[in-house]
């Protein structure tokens, strides 16, 4: 399998993660690495658990058992406090944007330079436009965010989630939703993003194509397993007829086409008594 | 019929337990909230100023209700002059905190509960929590606080506005004398006995009504039958609260 050198010191360890709702598992004792440095997805079907892995990550949820380093810091082990000054050095890109609705897109990209720097008001604006130009809304800046559009949102979340120079970033289905433009504008901004400002970034989505494109490193989640794992050449050339149905978007396979249920034959004949 | 008597037990329980957790923990962002007092002044702008149309309007009919009512009942007696400690004792002691108490449930507490739901439901709190910014601290702290500060001086001007509604009533329809009306009042109302109770009430009323309406955005479920449903909550038990709180408060004061 022609996976890349995985990271002596990975910046995100899962070890045994379990996480149920309920009665249902959702991850079932999953081990993942995750590579400084590099851009890792994290695929699979949807409610995989692919966004609750973010939230495991980011300590939004804690799991029933396993456990979970970011940066060498246990996190659900941290108190609130050193949970927060974990998240000054990470962000997470949300599916919505999740801007906050009564500031303009300016107030929204310094909101977190305001509230942890003591920096003057000259000096985060000109943060600020440099943030913005760099997701090519510098224009925008004026704007409220219900004057966005879908694909804008997210480019202004994105300028807000570098606003501090995070270590990673976690994007929540970002392509989802979008216009061939906007995504094509997201997915390059994404890549360009990490090499640039030598960051980690873990995309969340099921969007094969796109994430694929700019993916250095993959996890295939599926029933609470890591059923596939490699570069996005191996993945391709694996044997498994799981990450083949996923990659290849067959619509019957090991994931059946129809939900379980008794005989088509048996219901029709039943009468509707069943 | 025991299992469903312990349910509601539990469920009651845990959420006065969440309540209270609630309470400590943006209790304790009163010093961020007070340090941002640009965002201090804009709640107090949305849960005061803009409930001020309501409060001015229904404390005049009020006070006008107050003072035809009062006027035929003291006629018979011959004590029409007392109108204005009738309409002025009524409004300071009990009917400016407690109507003003129910009409900012209805306005402000339904209000801060569906905007702070929408924020949860549209995950803009969570994206604070992800940008290391403490969302009780920084969006529920200065809402409760604008709701203690503004609810006193809704009440405030709600009794003020209905003696004015009394005194056009009783002097300007009904005839009552001027003077009287006013230095009757004057020699009536304590300001330790009657003015300061009824502030004290309206503190509470504004803590206990602001307290539900933001706990009940926060801990929605976030859709849009969750949100819909945390507001109807907020209407109906910060009323029922408030008027419990009144008796509870009256007996203590006034006895």
């Amino acid at each position: 399998m022609g996976q890349i050198q995985q990271s002596v010191d990975p910046i995100v360890r899962t070890e045994g993660l379990s996480f149920a709702r309920g009665d249902r598992v959702i991850f079932d004792k999953v081990n993942i690495e995750i590579p400084r440095g590099k851009i890792t997805a994290i695929m699979g079907p949807s409610g995989c658990g692919k966004t609750t892995l973010l939230r495991l990550i980011t300590g939004q949820l804690t799991p029933q058992a396993g456990t979970i380093f970011v940066d060498n810091e246990e996190v659900p082990k941290l108190s609130r406090t050193k949970l927060f000054e974990l998240r000054k050095r990470m962000s997470m890109l949300f599916q919505s944007g999740a801007l906050l609705t009564d500031l303009t897109v300016f107030e929204n990209v310094a909101f977190p330079l305001k509230e942890h720097t003591e920096l003057s008001d000259e000096a985060i604006r000109t943060l600020v436009l440099m943030k913005l130009e760099a997701v090519g809304l510098r224009g925008a800046r004026g704007l409220m965010p219900s004057e966005l559009s879908g694909g804008m949102a997210r480019r202004v979340a994105l300028a807000r989630s570098i606003a501090l120079d995070p270590m990673m970033i976690l994007y929540d289905e970002p392509f989802t939703g979008q216009d061939p433009i906007s995504m094509g504008v997201l997915v390059r901004l994404i890549k360009l993003m990490n090499d640039a400002m030598n960051m980690t970034s873990v995309v969340v989505s099921h969007d094969v194509k796109e994430t694929l494109s700019i993916a250095d490193y993959v996890y295939i989640l599926s029933a609470g397993k890591v059923v596939g794992k490699g570069t996005p050449e191996s993945l391709h050339n694996a044997g498994s007829k799981w990450v083949k149905q996923f990659l290849n978007a067959l619509p019957d396979g090991p994931v059946h086409f129809h939900y379980p249920a008794d005989e088509f034959a048996n219901d029709l004949i039943s009468g509707g008594r069943s | 019929m025991i299992q469903a008597l312990g349910k509601m037990g539990i469920s009651t329980f845990g959420w006065l337990g969440r309540c209270c957790i609630f309470l400590v923990y943006v209790a304790s962002g009163f010093f961020i909230a007070l340090k941002n007092w640009r965002d201090l002044i804009a709640q107090l702008y949305f849960v005061g100023v803009l409930s001020l149309v309501i409060i001015v309007v229904s404390g005049f009919f009020v006070g006008m209700v107050l003072g035809l009512q009062g006027y035929n009942t003291l006629v018979d007696f011959g004590a029409e002059e007392s109108l204005g400690v009738v309409v002025s004792l009524s409004l300071v002691r009990e009917l400016g905190p407690v109507v003003a108490a129910l009409l900012f449930a209805g306005r402000a507490g339904s209000a801060l509960t569906a905007e702070i739901g929408l924020m949860k439901s549209t995950e803009q709190l969570m994206a604070m929590e992800m940008m290391a910014v403490d969302p009780l601290h920084r969006v529920i702290a200065p809402r409760l606080l604008a709701g203690i500060i503004a609810m006193p001086l809704l009440a405030a001007i709600f009794s003020a506005v209905g003696v004015y509604g009394g005194y056009f009533v009783g002097t300007g329809l009904l005839g009552v004398d001027d003077g009287a009306f006013w230095s009757q009042m004057q020699a009536a109302v304590d300001f330790n006995g009657d003015v300061m109770n009824g502030i004290i009430k309206s503190i509470v009323f504004g803590f206990v009504i602001t307290w539900i309406a933001v706990f009940e955005g926060y801990d929605t479920a976030p859709t849009s039958e969750g949100i819909s449903r945390a507001t109807t909550r907020t209407v109906v038990n910060s009323s029922l609260a408030v008027l419990a709180l009144d008796f509870v408060l009256t007996a203590v004061m006034f006895d």
